[in-house]
């Protein structure tokens, strides 16, 4: 599409939803009601690890108030050493996941519930269930969990022959690691740590379930895909999908973190046993122990040059924790770190560890984070050592149209050299560092971008204006950027069209908003059915006059004829063709359902400039500015919006977010006072530059812009700070105590 | 336990309701007056999700009894718009897409409005302290900040 012409899309429109949520009017997940509703709550294991050899329930079920209490027994019974894939999830974890079976694995993993009159009573009534556990030793850190004398959390789980933590192993070759690095002038081998962070939605999970009767199931959940929360709650409830409609909320934030269930079948349940409405609405606490988060990490990264800066040789090892079962984003890490690269030879091997911890879940380009994390720390080295600027060294190894991807794939139409161009040439990049323990970093960062199934429907009202229903979760402004799209094909005004979410029930079935691939996919199936609505009101049109709809053209809103009949019609707008639609053959609209290929992954360039304060070691971020290949912008300011969100949580993982346990195998800071994630005094302004490469396998030329902006971050601040400091910093976070301890130990050996 | 009775006001409204002692402030709003704008991210007053005010001071809902409410006046998000006319700062924030998912957008807004009350002609600095204790998990702060300034600016040029 040709900018000039373009009037909608590429414009800063007002969102559908917005006045909905700038006023309080719009409906979370949490802020559903029914009449009878009655509440639940979650009996958490207080064990890291422990056999479940018995639950007792009775004297729950006989406290007043009490109207239904579930186990793990209440639910469909998955073998636990038969896969039960569902997508990229496994229906036996996620079962376990949801209530603990033959064992309790982390301290907080659900045991049971009990829905009540009153949360309250629920919450009493938790209290008084006995469950006889076997505690068992248990390990919450890789290194514990791979240890030999380990407790294998699984029997059946075995590596290289014997009962192991390592649930699975991936590797990526590409030519002869140790020729090339045979080759190299420099070589740099480091090894790494990064912690498990959160998503840090504000919005706990929360839903509403009422089974009626006749088994017919309602869901108001906030998800980030309602077709996955009827899926999953039909696999664990054993209620057919055909009886369960699954009603989106407006969603609170997700960043992967809610593309699993946690509540909906348990209330599902408890909804069938009590014949209520069942509420359930998890604490923040109960959030940080038993959701999410990402994976923490170790891993070793070694990279091979020539003296002019050809990188011939890299080679990567990653260890993830997938937390209480199988499913670390090893194919994030494994696969995303050297992908931006054209280096010849490239061993790359990821292992899913289990650990006592709570299962990971997926957030914002799941391991590949943790994979650059490591790779960009060690590219800067390697620049440092043959002494090329790091984004020109960057440059000059890069993956262009035609490179094989380490993972498999040929690159087909990136922007990849563009937006580092972009980042040399940007102000930011050309104005020099001058104070004291300031420092600048760069990195590089790459998303594959996912496709999939999408399902859509263009109606057109009688008054002549455009519904748009699609089936995905509208998290960052993704209506606004449909209704740009529809507004542009059909002509017309933006505000004559809406925007909505369908349920279950409502549209076609639409996979996750996830993996950037919201706009890519529904703007396909938004496109292919505004285009087919066209065609009918051509249809239309030509009836009216009694010509040959091939006769019709829609231009700005409105049939016109052409050709031998130009000028002999008045022209007819969308309104006057909508008044006469069941005159005209009935009802218009159309509707698309596709699985769409075509998604191109995306690339973005970090550069962060930081100050250290070393006598409290803690880090400003002075400047920061993020450069990314987007496609096409069809709504610029909710992909800047992207961009700068995935930089404001890289900057927390790098600087301040993780995971700390007590001596017990708990939590210890469950709250959002102890998990530090980035506050708005935190922050500078952020800064975008878009790099526009339409994706040419696409109508509008979209490119998934979600999850590359969090790729560089936490190389990008390491690297700054290690710029800063002349100091090199390998595990994460780089808080305070840890830089403090870095510039003593470095004052003392210069010292020595 | 005997629930308390509360007379209060609300967004200008009189308004009574029923309680538990041990209720929060944000129960009640949530519960049993229906206003659900104010939401609970934390419960611990760490996220700000649920900004009031109680006589023109800025409060976490969560931090606060409701029964603490007897006799005073509380403002809320569903009281921000005056009928079809949004608050400059709603405004704004869509103009500048200071929001994505929404969910800490009330609690930002109410915050907003109570530090203009206050200062007319914030820097961004003091606009970034101010809203420190609002979390938002997805726009990294950018556009709420301009937001705010902007609508400052043009709520200084309007009052000339």
């Amino acid at each position: 599409m040709n900018d000039q012409t373009n009037k909608w899309i590429g414009k800063r429109t007002i969102r559908p939803d917005g006045v909905d949520k700038v006023t309080g009017r719009a409906c979370y997940a949490a802020d559903n009601s029914m009449p009878g509703m009655i509440w639940a709550k979650v009996l958490r294991s207080p064990h890291p690890h422990a056999k479940i050899r018995g639950i007792d329930t009775s004297k729950a079920e006989a406290l007043p108030g009490v109207k239904a209490v579930a186990t793990a027994k209440d639910f469909v019974e998955f073998p636990i050493d038969t896969a039960v894939p569902l997508g990229i999830q496994d229906m036996r974890w996620m079962a376990r996941n949801m209530l603990a079976h033959e064992r309790a694995l982390f301290h907080g993993h659900p045991v049971a519930a009990v829905a009540a009159t009153t949360a309250e009573i629920a919450a009493e009534a938790c209290k008084l269930i006995e469950v006889d556990y076997e505690v068992l030793p248990w390990a919450v850190e890789i290194d514990d969990a791979i240890a030999p004398d380990a407790t294998p959390l699984f029997d059946h789980i075995q590596f290289e022959g014997k009962p192991s933590n390592i649930a699975g192993k991936l590797e990526h070759k590409k030519g002869d690691i140790e020729a090339g690095f045979a080759e190299a002038d420099v070589i740099i081998e480091r090894s790494f740590t990064t912690r498990p962070v959160h998503q840090g939605y504000i919005e706990p999970h929360a839903c509403t379930v009422s089974v009626a009767a006749d088994g017919k199931t309602t869901v108001w959940s906030s998800s980030q895909g309602q077709f996955m929360v009827r899926a999953m709650t039909a696999y664990l409830t054993g209620i057919p999908q055909s009886d369960i409609r699954a009603i989106p909320a407006e969603i609170g934030g997700g960043f992967g973190g809610k593309t699993i269930v946690y509540l909906e079948p348990v209330a599902a349940i408890l909804s069938r046993k009590s014949g209520r409405p069942v509420k359930m609405v998890m604490t923040r606490e109960e959030v940080m122990r038993a959701t999410g988060p990402t994976s923490g990490a170790k891993m070793t990264v070694k990279i091979g040059a020539k003296k002019d800066g050809t990188i011939v040789a890299g080679q990567g090892t990653f260890y993830l924790q997938a937390g209480a079962f199988p499913g670390s984003p090893i194919r994030g890490a494994a696969g995303c770190s050297f992908t931006p690269y054209a280096i010849p030879n490239v061993l790359s091997t990821g292992y899913d560890v289990v650990c006592n911890r709570s299962k990971v879940a997926a957030y914002r380009a799941p391991g590949a984070p943790i994979g650059a994390y490591g790779v960009e720390c060690v590219l800067d080295e390697v620049a440092q050592a043959i002494g090329m600027d790091p984004l020109e060294m960057r440059l000059k190894n890069i993956a262009h149209d035609g490179t094989k991807a380490v993972h498999g794939p040929v690159f087909q139409s990136i922007g990849f050299a563009q937006t580092i161009e972009a980042a040399l040439k940007s102000d930011h990049y050309k104005t020099k560092l001058t104070g004291k323990f300031q420092g600048r970093g760069v990195a590089n960062g790459w998303w594959f971008n996912a496709g999939g199934e999408s399902s859509a429907q263009v109606n057109i009202t009688e008054d002549g204006n455009v519904v748009v229903t699609t089936g995905h979760p509208d998290i960052g402004g993704s209506r606004a950027s449909i209704a740009n799209i529809t507004a542009e094909l059909l002509g017309i005004d933006y505000d004559r069209v809406s925007v909505l979410i369908g349920d279950t029930a409502t549209i076609g079935f639409s996979n996750l908003t996830g993996g950037s691939r919201v706009l890519f996919a529904s703007a396909m199936v938004v496109t292919e059915s505004t285009e087919k609505v066209i065609e009918q009101l051509k249809q239309r049109a030509a009836k009216i006059w009694g010509i040959d709809a091939s006769a019709v053209v829609w231009e700005n809103g409105e049939a016109r004829p052409s050709g031998e009949h130009t000028g002999n019609f008045p022209t007819m707008t969308l309104a006057e063709l909508g008044a006469k639609a069941n005159e005209t053959g009935g009802p218009i609209g159309a509707g698309s359902q596709q699985n769409t290929t075509g998604a191109e992954g995306g690339f973005a360039t970090h550069i962060c400039d930081v100050e250290v304060d070393v006598d409290l070691g803690t880090v400003t971020i002075l400047r920061y500015t993020c450069v990314q290949d987007v496609g096409k912008a069809i709504h610029p300011a909710y992909v800047e919006g992207q961009m700068q969100g995935g930089v404001a949580q890289g900057i927390g993982w790098a600087l301040n977010e993780e995971y700390i346990y007590d001596k017990q195998g708990r939590v210890d800071n469950p709250s959002f006072l102890d998990y530090r994630m980035p506050v708005c005094s935190d922050l500078p302004m952020l800064d975008t530059i878009m790099v526009e490469v339409p994706n040419p396998k696409h109508p509008q030329g979209v490119r998934g812009v979600g999850e590359a902006p969090l790729v560089p971050g936490p190389a990008a601040v390491c690297n700054a700070v290690s710029n800063a400091l002349g100091i090199r910093f390998h595990d994460l976070p780089l808080s305070p105590p840890r830089i403090v301890a870095a510039i003593d130990a470095n004052m003392k050996q210069a010292a020595e | 336990m005997a629930k308390i009775h509360v007379t209060t006001t609300i967004n200008g409204d009189p308004t009574e309701f029923l309680c538990d002692p041990a209720d929060s402030m944000l129960d009640a709003l949530r519960g049993p007056l229906g206003l659900t704008g104010a939401k609970e991210g934390c419960g611990t007053g760490d996220c700000g999700a649920c900004s009031i005010t109680v006589d023109g001071r800025l409060v976490c809902s969560c931090l606060m009894l409701a029964a603490e409410a007897e006799g005073h006046e509380i403002a809320t998000i569903e009281g921000m718009a005056e009928g079809e006319k949004l608050h400059p700062l709603q405004q704004k924030f869509l103009e500048l897409a200071a929001l994505q998912c929404g969910i800490c957008t009330p609690g930002v807004l109410v915050a907003a409005k109570s530090l203009l009350e206050r200062n007319p002609d914030p820097s961004e600095t003091e606009v970034r302290y101010w809203l420190a204790g609002n979390l938002c998990r997805c726009t990294g702060y950018d556009k709420i900040v301009r937001a705010v300034m902007e609508t400052a600016a043009e709520m200084r040029e309007a009052a000339r």
